[in-house]
């Protein structure tokens, strides 16, 4: 066991992404994604040597809510069962460092979340310093405004050229049957859309949602030969600074250094030409603008035109989001985890309606932390 | 997964959390908020290896790990980086929307302060303009003892 090019994707499941899921409970969604999972791999628990969960207790309004899954997993009795509070990339990233640790064969990365059930103000809220951030009434949304106008302003970038993402991904899931948003949107529907928070309107915002995801990973060296391989390429995690003024928000460097440690694992020097298809963490339309950049799909501040151009259009060089992204649909902690599974499904060639053709190369995007403060990038290929 | 009775009635449980917390301010952030208090002045740290000022004040640096004890004054007023015109109530703040959220780089500092943005129509708010702190007459070593910044 060597590194990542040991380490093979062999299953993914996941839920229908909902608005509200009120007869499921956390274990329920769990359940369900774990055992599509499984069957996905033709596995039973039993091949399974080791789980990770992962949740947010302010979510789940729990304390270490990841344990309170445990039956709904499989853990049972005896099983080894870690827990990861964070985006499910992250997870999945310490789920394969277990089995490159030599103790693990097959990992079970497992993530849920209802977004419907609490208060999302207050909730995103507590993600800042109770000191002197909290105080100002800072949360997800605005301060995602406070992003999108720094990077509007830095780089000349236009609210319509962030418009596009929402159309873009917006018409992407009416493909997807996990999407929960299916309608098409044009350019004056998200222009025309109420105001959030200047320059934050409705459409450039992702959903409240619900939804659990599960993938397993497999260091054994048979996984290699299994119908659904898909081989990590490479894989890289960085995070920027906490305090929102300690980082210039126009600019995703984190993601830069994230994506580097990826690309150079993979051996990719020119991600546009050699990336088939990316599926990357659009929270908020103006996001998938900056992460462009941070992937290095274009010079920083070129995010606008690459949209302009057509480029990560489903007939584009470089489709982003066929899935429909975050914008179709965004149970946090498990976006990151979908954006692999989505990833996945593309190399094996079993995306459906959304396929892109010829797909040997794909990226996955996962962030966690206000306004983009860590990321986690996979490359993943057949 | 279990099948789901269509005709069975789902019942949901009113969470009781209510949970307190006392989080301590520290050493730096005290002399920090109390010079709001006392003095309304503004002061920050400044780095020793890579000269970062930070307001609010660091113990550590953030670019470089270091450990930080000199203390330099900057000026209560700086150029508007970003704002946002929150167009939605939250219980989170004080007074109705729309409300406007800035990050405010002070003169002398080299990293943005989040606070509050007031004394201007909405729609002149421009990212680069100057604003200048606003403190609250009654004060009590708090981030709102600065009431808001305002332009000038
Ligand atoms: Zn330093």
């Amino acid at each position: 066991m060597n590194g990542v090019e040991d380490i093979t994707i062999i299953g993914v499941g996941q839920t229908a992404i909902e608005r509200e899921k009120p007869a499921d409970t956390f274990a329920d969604m769990a359940y369900e994604a774990v055992t599509k999972a499984l069957d996905d791999a033709g596995m039973s628990i039993d091949d399974i040597d080791n789980i990770v969960t992962t949740s947010n207790d302010f979510w789940d309004g729990r304390t270490i809510s990841s344990m309170a899954v445990n039956d709904a997993v499989g853990a049972g009795l005896g099983k080894n069962i870690t827990t990861v509070e964070g985006d499910g990339t992250f997870s999945a990233f310490y789920g394969m460092c277990r089995i490159l640790s030599g103790s693990y064969k097959n990992s079970l990365i497992v993530t849920h979340v209802k977004g419907s059930i609490s208060d999302n103000i207050h909730i995103t809220n507590g993600i800042f310093d109770p000191i002197y951030m909290r105080p100002i009434g800072l949360d997800s949304l605005n301060t995602a405004a406070l992003q999108m106008r720094r990077y509007m302003a830095k780089y000349g970038i236009s609210e319509e050229q962030c418009a596009k993402v929402s159309v873009k991904n917006h018409a992407n899931a009416l493909k997807n049957p996990y999407a929960q948003i299916k309608k098409t949107f044009t350019l004056e529907d998200v222009m025309d859309s109420r105001l959030i928070a200047d320059p934050l309107k409705l459409l450039d915002c992702s959903p409240i949602s619900d939804g659990a995801a599960a993938v397993i990973i497999s260091g054994e060296e048979s996984a290699k030969k299994h119908k659904n391989a898909v081989k990590v390429r490479g894989v890289g995690y960085c995070a920027d600074a906490y305090f929102l003024g300690d980082r210039d928000l126009a600019d995703a460097n984190a993601l830069d250094m994230a994506a580097s440690r990826a690309y150079e694992s993979a051996e990719i020097v020119d991600p546009l030409s050699e990336i088939d298809v990316a599926e990357v963490y659009d929270a908020f339309s103006y996001m998938e603008l900056m992460w462009y950049e941070g992937l290095g799909f274009c010079a920083p501040g070129g995010g606008g035109k690459l949209i302009d151009r057509g480029v990560t259009e489903m007939d584009g060089k470089l489709p982003v989001n066929p899935s429909g992204g975050l914008l179709s649909g965004h149970p946090v902690i498990t976006g990151g985890l979908i954006r692999l599974i989505e990833a996945c499904l593309q190399v094996r060639g079993d995306a459906g309606d959304h396929q892109v053709k010829g797909v040997k190369t794909a990226l996955a995007h996962g962030v966690n932390g206000a306004c983009g403060q860590s990321h986690c990038v996979w490359i993943v290929g057949r | 997964m279990a099948q789901k009775q269509q005709d069975q009635e789902l019942l949901q449980y009113e969470s009781r959390i209510k949970v307190p917390y006392t989080w301590s301010v520290g050493e730096v952030g005290s002399r920090f908020l109390m010079e709001l208090k006392e003095n309304r002045k503004i002061w920050a740290t400044r780095c020793p290896s890579c000269d970062m000022v930070f307001v609010p004040p660091k113990k550590t640096c953030t670019y470089c790990f270091s450990d930080i004890h000199e203390w330099v004054e900057v000026k209560d007023e700086g150029v508007l980086q970003t704002f946002t015109v929150v167009r939605y109530e939250t219980p989170l703040i004080p007074g109705k929307p729309p409300y406007i959220i800035g990050i405010i780089m002070l003169d002398g500092a080299d990293t943005g302060l989040v606070h509050l943005i007031a004394g201007v129509p909405h729609d002149k708010v421009k990212v680069g303009m100057r604003v200048k702190a606003v403190f609250e007459e009654k004060r009590k070593g708090h981030i709102l003892d600065i009431n808001h910044f305002k332009p000038i």
